[in-house]
């Protein structure tokens, strides 16, 4: 049972919304906003006999990291999937706005956004869509207050729909095996364009279209780490005095580093043959490898960048 | 709509629009009291793709370094995002990311940004687009969604009749223009009966919000009653503890 | 949907010091709970929430045999339920009045 470890110990795919705020930050530091005792629960969900969460699956409030105030946000994807609705969505802005207007005063110092959602809430979707559309423009707010914005992926639902679009939105992205990082999923293309094109019960496949190792390897994601609470923490730690600045000079690279990408990979089908062109040693066994030897691997040129 | 009539009727003074790959178009237009204007677009129900969005952002981030104050207009009749295992394998969440953040820095740099949504818009694709301006104006035969109701009768195994009848009480999940306007996305609605040049001209020449309002927005219009309360309480409770 | 509240009474007050604790999630087989340190001693109530209608007879009984065995007096207990076993929501429930316990 995880009362038996230490709080940054515990498993993050394994740790609920709230283990993983508060094990992230310097112990005993962490303060909840708005907290389950509040009640701030959807109203839209009864309508379709549906009961809610406390907290309306997303834990919001600040602490420290290694000393400095941070805010952080975490969704519990467990709960209806992690996904974004009125109240939910709210919250994130809230905060979000908060850092914005704290940033000359220094505090805090940065926004960590553990993310684990399927994107928008069906059941309040033109409220979710509008929350995700309200919390990326509050991110690029708070990153113009040159305040970094960290997204942390590692839990069972992933960064999907808007999620996967607000994730890379973040100065940073750090994720763990589990992750995976996308804007349609695997069923719905399914659904829409055969199982030809997406077969969404093959877990390998799914893993290897946008699971965190192509992210990484691709430059979509900053950081690879391990699955303790503890490896994500080190991880913020090191990568939030580098985060790239929210203005021209880094979208222009931004650009320049997806074109090169579509030139070099555009015509590839399959992870395996992005890996392969980009000459990665023994491409097939990539998926399979531990993280230590995973690790290991020296990405392929381009992949190791800021321009976020 | 059709693309031409939209053009016409935004733009008689004239306009240097292009069709470009992917559905895109990209030009200049006159609009009076602005001078000329960067016109960007997406056309034909396309869905946006990570090229799509590459060529979007390329011409915003163009228009951004060549300095001024310019409006952008962003004209959009896409699909949702393109559903294909290539985009995603490729990244697609970066390109409309990217996207998303060309038009938001374009506003931090003075440019005004207005999306003009005369056809489809869903999901990622609307908001990479539309709803990454700072503000959203819808035609005739506009249907922004973020999915149809077939589709979340599917995934909320709810019966698509009783999914109808709901959404006759709350906006807060069926598409169209209707509740997207009563939640706070879209800031106007315009009709045919009134030429649309003068109207974006106004639009224009109205000082532009230096905060996102469409929170507030959907309370005043009562389509979202809690997001903005709930985003201040929790505004307050960080700057308590400060 | 059911709402409903089961009261009853503890032969002692819930051991720690510790204003509320939460536990669980509201995911299919599993509930939340919110317990609150907030009534005078002997007393202790659960609020239910769930969509599975019908078995509240289940709930009281269930619940009745929880306050007699864990004694939590003074403690409110919230569920969200989402479809939990008996077995299921006892756990959840001494979880929670453990955790009351410990360090808040």
């Amino acid at each position: 049972m995880s009362n038996l470890l230490q709080p940054h110990e515990v498993d993050w795919y394994e740790a609920s919304a709230r283990e993983r705020a508060a094990g992230l930050l310097d112990p005993k530091s962490f303060t909840e906003f708005l907290g389950p005792e509040q009640r701030a629960m959807s109203p839209h969900l009864a309508r379709f006999n549906l009961t809610g969460a406390f907290d309306d699956g997303i834990v919001v409030g600040r602490g420290h990291l290694d000393g400095q105030e941070v805010f952080v946000a975490a969704q519990e994807g467990r709960f209806l999937g992690g996904a974004f609705g009125e109240v939910h969505g709210a919250k994130l802005v809230g905060l979000l706005r908060a850092a914005r207007d704290g940033a000359e005063t220094g505090v805090p110092r940065a926004v960590l956004l553990m993310l684990d959602t399927g994107g928008v809430r069906l059941q309040e979707a033109n409220a979710g869509e509008l929350a995700i559309s309200e919390v990326i423009r509050a991110i690029v707010e708070v990153r113009s207050a040159s305040v970094p914005v960290l997204a942390l992926v590692g839990g069972r639902a992933g960064a999907f729909g808007g999620g996967g679009i607000i994730t890379a939105c973040c100065s940073r992205i750090v994720v763990s095996e589990h992750a995976r990082v996308s804007v349609s999923g695997p069923e719905v293309i399914e659904t829409n364009k055969g199982v030809e094109e997406f077969d969404s019960k093959d877990r390998a496949l799914v893993w290897r279209v946008c699971g965190a190792r192509t992210r990484y390897l691709t430059g979509g994601a900053d950081r690879y780490v391990k699955g303790r609470i503890q490896d994500f923490r080190e991880a913020a730690i090191a990568l939030i005095p580098h985060a790239p600045p929210f203005e021209l000079g880094t979208l222009k690279a931004e650009q320049r580093r997806l074109a090169e990408r579509l030139q070099r990979f555009g015509d590839c089908r399959d992870a395996l043959e992005i890996w392969r062109k980009a000459g990665l040693p023994e491409p097939e066994r990539i998926a399979e490898i531990a993280d230590d030897a995973f690790l290991a691997i020296q990405r392929p040129k381009g992949a190791d960048h800021d321009a976020r | 709509m059709m693309l031409d009539e939209v053009l016409a009727s935004l733009f008689p003074s004239g306009h240097t629009l292009e069709r470009g790959l992917s559905g895109t178009v990209h030009g200049t237009a006159k609009v009076e009291g602005q001078g000329d204007v960067t016109v960007i677009g997406i056309a034909g129900g396309t869905p946006l793709s990570v090229d799509g969005a590459m060529l979007l952002a390329g011409h915003v981030l163009a228009a951004v370094e060549a300095g001024g104050r310019a409006p952008i207009v962003v004209l959009v009749d896409t699909s949702s995002q393109n559903m294909a295992r290539r985009d995603e394998l490729l990244g697609l969440n970066e390109y409309l990311a990217h996207l998303a953040k060309s038009l938001l820095l374009a506003a931090v740099h003075g440019h005004r940004t207005v999306s003009v949504l005369f056809g489809h818009a869903a999901a990622g694709a609307f908001i990479a687009t539309a709803l990454s301006s700072q503000s959203l104006v819808a035609l005739p035969g506009a249907e922004p969604s973020v999915m149809d109701l077939p589709s979340i009768s599917r995934v909320t195994k709810l019966p698509l009749e009783n999914l109808k009848e709901l959404a006759k009480s709350t906006p807060i999940f069926a598409p169209g223009v209707e509740p997207l306007f009563a939640t706070g996305a879209v800031a106007e609605t315009w009709t045919a009966d009134q030429p649309f040049a003068p109207r974006l001209a106004a639009l224009l020449r109205r000082p532009v919000p230096t905060s996102d309002l469409r929170d507030r927005t959907g309370l005043e219009r009562k389509g979202r009653l809690l997001a903005q309360k709930i985003a201040e309480r929790v505004a307050a409770e960080a700057a308590a503890h400060a | 949907m059911e709402q409903f509240q089961v009261r009853g009474t503890a032969k002692a007050r819930a051991g720690g010091d510790r204003h509320q604790a939460i536990t669980g999630v509201n995911a299919s087989g599993n509930l939340e709970v919110l317990v609150e340190r907030m009534l005078p001693e002997h007393e202790c109530l659960v609020d239910v929430t769930t969509a599975v209608t019908g078995f509240r007879a289940i709930w009281e009984a269930v619940l009745q045999e929880f306050f007699e065995r864990s004694s939590p007096g003074g403690l409110r207990f919230s569920i969200n339920d989402g479809g939990a076993r008996p077995d299921t929501v006892i756990l959840r429930l001494m979880q929670s009045a453990r955790l009351m316990e410990t360090e808040g």
